[in-house]
Protein backbone atom coordinates (compact mmCIF):
# COMPACT_ATOMS: atom_id res chain seq x y z
CA UNK A 1 0.00 0.00 0.00
CA UNK A 2 2.73 2.57 0.90
CA UNK A 3 4.28 1.87 -2.56
CA UNK A 4 1.01 2.72 -4.40
CA UNK A 5 0.80 5.87 -2.36
CA UNK A 6 4.44 6.64 -3.17
CA UNK A 7 4.17 5.88 -7.19
CA UNK A 8 1.50 8.06 -6.64
CA UNK A 9 3.11 11.24 -5.17
CA UNK A 10 5.85 10.60 -7.96
CA UNK A 11 3.20 10.57 -10.58
CA UNK A 12 1.89 14.21 -9.60
CA UNK A 13 5.23 15.85 -9.37
CA UNK A 14 6.24 14.23 -12.38
CA UNK A 15 2.84 16.05 -13.50
CA UNK A 16 4.67 19.58 -12.11
CA UNK A 17 7.54 18.92 -13.69
CA UNK A 18 5.13 18.63 -17.12
CA UNK A 19 3.26 21.91 -16.25
CA UNK A 20 6.11 24.03 -14.69
CA UNK A 21 3.83 25.15 -12.50
CA UNK A 22 5.17 24.02 -8.76
CA UNK A 23 2.33 24.76 -6.60
CA UNK A 24 -0.61 22.52 -4.48
CA UNK A 25 -3.31 22.92 -6.71
CA UNK A 26 -0.86 21.53 -10.02
CA UNK A 27 0.13 18.67 -7.47
CA UNK A 28 -3.93 17.51 -6.59
CA UNK A 29 -4.25 17.65 -10.47
CA UNK A 30 -1.77 15.34 -10.71
CA UNK A 31 -2.39 13.38 -8.27
CA UNK A 32 -5.89 12.90 -9.14
CA UNK A 33 -4.71 12.28 -12.61
CA UNK A 34 -2.22 10.05 -11.20
CA UNK A 35 -4.91 8.12 -9.42
CA UNK A 36 -6.75 7.40 -12.50
CA UNK A 37 -3.65 6.19 -14.48
CA UNK A 38 -3.49 3.47 -11.07
CA UNK A 39 -6.61 2.46 -11.44
CA UNK A 40 -6.30 1.82 -15.28
CA UNK A 41 -3.31 -0.02 -14.53
CA UNK A 42 -4.33 -1.42 -11.08
CA UNK A 43 -3.84 -5.81 -11.84
CA UNK A 44 -0.35 -5.30 -12.62
CA UNK A 45 0.03 -4.45 -8.43
CA UNK A 46 0.42 -6.82 -6.07
CA UNK A 47 -1.77 -5.68 -3.63
CA UNK A 48 -5.43 -3.89 -4.08
CA UNK A 49 -5.82 -0.88 -5.03
CA UNK A 50 -4.87 1.38 -2.33
CA UNK A 51 -8.19 3.49 -1.98
CA UNK A 52 -10.44 0.60 -0.52
CA UNK A 53 -8.19 -0.25 2.10
CA UNK A 54 -8.07 3.65 3.20
CA UNK A 55 -12.26 3.35 2.65
CA UNK A 56 -11.63 0.13 4.88
CA UNK A 57 -10.26 2.66 7.26
CA UNK A 58 -12.45 5.23 7.31
CA UNK A 59 -15.01 3.02 7.95
CA UNK A 60 -13.13 1.55 10.96
CA UNK A 61 -12.97 5.11 11.79
CA UNK A 62 -16.64 5.35 12.29
CA UNK A 63 -16.93 2.54 14.09
CA UNK A 64 -15.22 4.03 16.66
CA UNK A 65 -16.86 6.72 16.76
CA UNK A 66 -20.44 4.89 16.92
CA UNK A 67 -18.98 2.71 19.49
CA UNK A 68 -17.74 4.78 21.91
CA UNK A 69 -21.56 7.36 21.98
CA UNK A 70 -23.13 3.75 22.42
CA UNK A 71 -20.75 2.79 25.13
CA UNK A 72 -21.65 6.21 26.98
CA UNK A 73 -25.43 6.21 26.64
CA UNK A 74 -24.59 2.20 28.61
CA UNK A 75 -23.09 3.47 31.25
CA UNK A 76 -25.17 6.31 31.22
CA UNK A 77 -27.90 4.01 32.10
CA UNK A 78 -26.29 1.87 34.52
CA UNK A 79 -24.50 4.76 36.72
CA UNK A 80 -27.96 6.61 36.65
CA UNK A 81 -30.48 4.19 37.04
CA UNK A 82 -31.93 3.93 40.48
CA UNK A 83 -31.62 0.76 41.69
CA UNK A 84 -27.98 -1.41 41.31
CA UNK A 85 -29.22 -4.37 39.16
CA UNK A 86 -25.91 -4.74 37.15
CA UNK A 87 -24.11 -8.50 37.06
CA UNK A 88 -21.01 -8.10 36.25
CA UNK A 89 -18.14 -11.45 35.46
CA UNK A 90 -15.35 -12.17 33.03
CA UNK A 91 -15.52 -14.01 29.86
CA UNK A 92 -13.36 -15.88 27.75
CA UNK A 93 -13.55 -14.76 24.02
CA UNK A 94 -11.55 -16.52 21.19
CA UNK A 95 -10.40 -14.12 18.39
CA UNK A 96 -9.35 -14.99 15.15
CA UNK A 97 -7.05 -12.41 14.75
CA UNK A 98 -3.28 -12.93 14.64
CA UNK A 99 -1.40 -9.71 14.21
CA UNK A 100 -0.28 -7.89 16.68
CA UNK A 101 -1.56 -4.71 15.72
CA UNK A 102 -4.89 -6.25 14.74
CA UNK A 103 -5.59 -7.55 18.56
CA UNK A 104 -4.26 -3.88 19.94
CA UNK A 105 -7.01 -2.44 17.48
CA UNK A 106 -9.76 -5.29 18.39
CA UNK A 107 -9.08 -5.05 22.30
CA UNK A 108 -9.24 -0.88 21.83
CA UNK A 109 -12.69 -1.86 20.05
CA UNK A 110 -14.33 -3.64 22.90
CA UNK A 111 -12.82 -1.19 25.44
CA UNK A 112 -15.13 1.20 23.98
CA UNK A 113 -18.24 -1.57 23.00
CA UNK A 114 -21.04 -0.87 25.46
CA UNK A 115 -20.30 -2.31 28.94
CA UNK A 116 -17.00 -4.46 28.25
CA UNK A 117 -13.50 -3.97 28.87
CA UNK A 118 -10.79 -5.98 28.53
CA UNK A 119 -8.55 -7.60 31.07
CA UNK A 120 -6.18 -9.55 29.40
CA UNK A 121 -5.00 -11.42 26.51
CA UNK A 122 -3.60 -14.29 26.86
CA UNK A 123 -0.21 -15.45 26.41
CA UNK A 124 -0.51 -16.96 22.78
CA UNK A 125 -2.46 -14.06 21.19
CA UNK A 126 -5.58 -16.22 21.17
CA UNK A 127 -7.90 -15.69 23.83
CA UNK A 128 -9.08 -12.24 25.10
CA UNK A 129 -10.52 -12.00 28.70
CA UNK A 130 -12.79 -9.43 28.74
CA UNK A 131 -14.61 -7.78 31.84
CA UNK A 132 -18.70 -7.18 31.01
CA UNK A 133 -20.65 -4.89 33.06
CA UNK A 134 -23.54 -7.15 32.62
CA UNK A 135 -22.92 -10.72 31.86
CA UNK A 136 -25.88 -11.02 30.51
CA UNK A 137 -25.43 -9.11 27.56
CA UNK A 138 -22.96 -11.24 26.91
CA UNK A 139 -23.74 -13.17 23.44
CA UNK A 140 -24.87 -9.79 22.17
CA UNK A 141 -21.77 -8.54 22.95
CA UNK A 142 -19.76 -11.38 21.48
CA UNK A 143 -22.13 -11.23 18.34
CA UNK A 144 -21.04 -7.74 17.68
CA UNK A 145 -17.58 -7.95 18.36
CA UNK A 146 -17.37 -11.25 15.83
CA UNK A 147 -19.62 -9.57 13.18
CA UNK A 148 -18.37 -6.02 13.03
CA UNK A 149 -15.21 -5.50 14.70
CA UNK A 150 -13.43 -8.26 13.31
CA UNK A 151 -14.64 -8.32 10.07
CA UNK A 152 -14.06 -4.82 9.60
CA UNK A 153 -10.19 -4.95 11.03
CA UNK A 154 -9.38 -8.10 8.70
CA UNK A 155 -11.09 -6.11 5.68
CA UNK A 156 -8.21 -3.41 6.85
CA UNK A 157 -5.25 -6.12 6.82
CA UNK A 158 -6.55 -7.84 3.50
CA UNK B 1 -24.67 31.28 11.20
CA UNK B 2 -22.14 32.28 13.90
CA UNK B 3 -25.37 31.89 16.40
CA UNK B 4 -25.80 28.76 15.37
CA UNK B 5 -22.15 27.65 15.96
CA UNK B 6 -22.16 29.27 19.23
CA UNK B 7 -25.85 27.09 20.46
CA UNK B 8 -23.58 24.05 19.19
CA UNK B 9 -20.29 24.67 21.19
CA UNK B 10 -22.40 25.46 24.21
CA UNK B 11 -24.01 21.82 23.29
CA UNK B 12 -21.05 20.07 23.21
CA UNK B 13 -19.64 21.70 26.19
CA UNK B 14 -22.71 21.04 28.51
CA UNK B 15 -23.04 17.42 26.95
CA UNK B 16 -18.94 17.11 27.96
CA UNK B 17 -19.18 18.63 31.45
CA UNK B 18 -22.91 16.26 31.81
CA UNK B 19 -20.80 13.54 31.15
CA UNK B 20 -18.17 14.32 33.30
CA UNK B 21 -20.63 14.46 36.23
CA UNK B 22 -21.75 10.94 34.87
CA UNK B 23 -18.38 9.49 35.00
CA UNK B 24 -17.77 10.91 38.71
CA UNK B 25 -21.17 9.45 39.98
CA UNK B 26 -20.02 6.05 38.42
CA UNK B 27 -17.00 6.08 40.41
CA UNK B 28 -18.47 7.31 43.74
CA UNK B 29 -22.04 4.57 43.05
CA UNK B 30 -20.35 1.34 41.59
CA UNK B 31 -18.97 -1.29 43.72
CA UNK B 32 -15.71 -2.64 43.13
CA UNK B 33 -12.20 -1.62 41.11
CA UNK B 34 -13.89 -3.13 37.38
CA UNK B 35 -16.85 -1.60 36.84
CA UNK B 36 -15.74 1.72 38.22
CA UNK B 37 -13.25 1.64 35.78
CA UNK B 38 -16.16 0.75 33.32
CA UNK B 39 -17.33 4.42 34.04
CA UNK B 40 -14.22 6.11 34.27
CA UNK B 41 -12.71 4.79 31.34
CA UNK B 42 -15.57 5.46 28.73
CA UNK B 43 -17.64 8.82 29.96
CA UNK B 44 -14.65 10.91 30.82
CA UNK B 45 -13.04 9.75 27.53
CA UNK B 46 -16.05 11.10 25.47
CA UNK B 47 -16.76 13.90 27.80
CA UNK B 48 -13.82 15.19 27.15
CA UNK B 49 -13.53 14.66 23.27
CA UNK B 50 -17.04 17.08 23.29
CA UNK B 51 -15.17 19.63 25.57
CA UNK B 52 -12.66 20.21 23.04
CA UNK B 53 -14.16 19.75 19.78
CA UNK B 54 -16.77 22.83 21.64
CA UNK B 55 -13.67 24.97 22.64
CA UNK B 56 -12.26 24.27 18.52
CA UNK B 57 -15.97 25.37 17.18
CA UNK B 58 -15.90 28.34 19.50
CA UNK B 59 -12.38 29.45 18.63
CA UNK B 60 -12.43 28.88 15.09
CA UNK B 61 -15.80 31.25 14.56
CA UNK B 62 -15.82 33.43 16.97
CA UNK B 63 -11.99 34.27 16.50
CA UNK B 64 -11.36 32.72 13.10
CA UNK B 65 -8.70 31.10 14.57
CA UNK B 66 -8.35 27.35 13.49
CA UNK B 67 -5.54 25.17 16.56
CA UNK B 68 -4.69 22.39 14.94
CA UNK B 69 -3.06 21.43 18.78
CA UNK B 70 -7.02 20.82 19.84
CA UNK B 71 -7.42 18.05 17.09
CA UNK B 72 -3.92 16.45 17.70
CA UNK B 73 -5.14 16.60 21.50
CA UNK B 74 -8.83 15.05 20.57
CA UNK B 75 -6.54 12.04 18.61
CA UNK B 76 -4.11 11.70 21.25
CA UNK B 77 -6.83 10.84 24.17
CA UNK B 78 -8.60 8.83 21.65
CA UNK B 79 -5.71 6.36 21.40
CA UNK B 80 -4.39 6.56 24.78
CA UNK B 81 -7.33 6.39 27.17
CA UNK B 82 -8.75 2.81 26.24
CA UNK B 83 -5.49 1.23 26.94
CA UNK B 84 -5.06 3.23 30.21
CA UNK B 85 -7.68 1.33 31.23
CA UNK B 86 -7.39 -2.05 29.94
CA UNK B 87 -3.96 -1.51 32.05
CA UNK B 88 -5.40 -0.37 35.52
CA UNK B 89 -7.81 -3.21 34.69
CA UNK B 90 -4.94 -5.92 34.59
CA UNK B 91 -2.76 -4.52 36.88
CA UNK B 92 -5.49 -4.45 39.37
CA UNK B 93 -6.42 -7.76 38.61
CA UNK B 94 -2.88 -9.26 39.08
CA UNK B 95 -2.64 -7.59 42.32
CA UNK B 96 -5.68 -9.90 43.09
CA UNK B 97 -7.93 -7.02 44.08
CA UNK B 98 -11.79 -8.78 44.51
CA UNK B 99 -14.29 -8.84 42.42
CA UNK B 100 -17.75 -7.97 43.65
CA UNK B 101 -19.82 -10.58 45.59
CA UNK B 102 -22.46 -10.65 42.99
CA UNK B 103 -20.21 -11.02 40.31
CA UNK B 104 -21.24 -14.11 38.28
CA UNK B 105 -18.37 -15.48 36.45
CA UNK B 106 -14.85 -15.61 36.31
CA UNK B 107 -13.17 -17.83 33.22
CA UNK B 108 -9.92 -16.02 33.71
CA UNK B 109 -9.25 -17.65 37.08
CA UNK B 110 -9.66 -21.37 35.38
CA UNK B 111 -6.23 -20.64 33.74
CA UNK B 112 -4.04 -19.60 36.65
Amino acid sequence: MSFQILLNVFLAVIWMFLKNEFNGSTFIIGYMLGLGIMFIFRHFFNERFYLKRVNAVVLLLLIFARELILSNISVLKAVLKPSLDIRPGIFAFETVLTKDWEITILSNLITLTPGTLVVEVSEDNRILYIHAMDIADKDEAVDSIKNTFEKAIMEVSK
Amino acid sequence: MTAIVEILSALFLLMGVFLFLVSAFGIIRLPDVYTRNHAASKSSTLGIMFILIGTLLYFYYEHGHFDFRVVLAIIFIFMTSPVAGHLIMRSAYHTGVKMWDRSVQDDLKKTR
